[in-house]
């Protein structure tokens, strides 16, 4: 396997959607390519970074009058 | 407004019982993905709904759209408060601009509410809130910068991503290292730096919890253009957040 080939899978690898055949070959390329494994582990932090962080925030009093707004405008038939 | 195609007792107005209504805004079958968050409900609080052909249980979200359908307006107002922060998440990555995704946040609702007749009770009403949202977040998109045409294709014959270049390895927690403002103003900038075809896809997928089929009926976009735009951006942003959180003793140092 190449590393273009392994990166053509590397999504399905992350998201845990490989096949156990597909999965073995991605790991006899791992256990031979460094740059692969930085590549997936450093790719699975930077989702796992997104995740954990939420960087958009609605603050409460602006939600709710954002929710009082909306269905206000329902009530009254759109 | 008015909708009574299906009467809150069961009953429903159409001659032909038809459970879904199958017209132009049908997306795709249903998915078994449930976002972050969703708070599955009892199906059995669905009794006029048994789309054909869709063997697993109906979501509750759908009941409660059939509630609101009937002029229940309490039961758009649990949609709105399930919702309403994805929703406003997902507005503001893509306009990049706050007062913009409170206005995405009201416009996707009140389109939704106007436009509930023609959900399809098998598709996800969060998939289908999604892509009206996106759709008007685009829209704001374009107001904004006047004259310039701006979709989700935009910018996504790029090659950047294609190919991994930074291959340091990364500290063991590189996000420690930094304040929790400071971290949140890279991670917002490095986000903020894909295109807007790339960072969507992102968002839905990686922050949001949407499966790819779900991603790619909220975007009206194939299920390969997904998977395709997913793996370059997270490639993208692997390479720009590497030069944060790479090593120190790396050769190259870091900025």
């Amino acid at each position: 396997m190449t590393c273009s080939e392994f990166l053509a899978e590397l999504d399905d690898l992350i998201d845990n959607s490989v096949t156990p055949t597909l999965r073995a070959d991605l790991e006899l390329h791992l256990r031979e390519c460094e740059h692969c494994v930085i590549t997936l582990n450093t790719t699975r932090k930077t989702i796992e970074i997104y995740r954990q962080h939420e960087l958009y925030e609605l603050p409460t009093a602006l939600r709710e009058r954002l929710q009082a707004a909306i269905l206000a405008k329902c009530k009254r038939g759109c | 407004m008015k909708i009574q195609r299906h009467l809150p007792g069961g009953q429903s107005a159409e001659p032909d019982h038809a459970p879904v209504k199958i017209g132009q805004e049908l997306l795709h079958p249903p998915v078994s993905h449930h976002p972050k968050g969703a708070n599955p409900l009892k199906p059995s609080e669905s009794p006029t709904i048994e789309p054909v052909g869709a063997p697993e249980e109906v979501h509750p979200d759908v009941a409660l759209v059939e509630r609101a359908r009937g002029g229940d307006v309490h039961a758009f107002e649990t949609l709105v408060k399930q919702y309403d922060r994805q929703v406003f998440r997902i507005a503001q990555h893509i306009t990049q601009n706050r007062e913009d995704a409170q206005d995405v946040v009201q416009d996707a609702f009140l389109k939704a509410y106007e436009k509930l007749d023609q959900f399809q009770g098998n598709s996800k009403f969060y998939t289908w809130l999604v892509r009206i949202a996106v759709n008007e977040a685009l829209m704001r998109l374009r107001k904004r910068r006047t004259g310039k045409m701006v979709s989700i294709d935009e910018d996504v014959q790029t090659e950047e991503g294609s190919v991994p270049r930074d291959l340091a390895e990364w500290r063991p927690n590189p996000e420690q290292e930094y304040g929790q403002s400071e971290l949140a103003d890279i991670l917002r900038k490095t986000i903020n730096g894909l295109p807007p075809g790339f960072r969507v896809v992102f968002v839905l997928r990686d922050v949001e919890g949407l499966s790819t089929e779900e991603t790619a009926n909220a975007l009206g976009l194939s299920v390969p253009a997904v998977k395709s735009r997913l793996l370059r951006a997270r490639l993208q942003l692997r390479e720009r957040l590497s030069r944060y959180f790479r090593k120190k003793n790396n050769e190259d140092g870091v900025q």
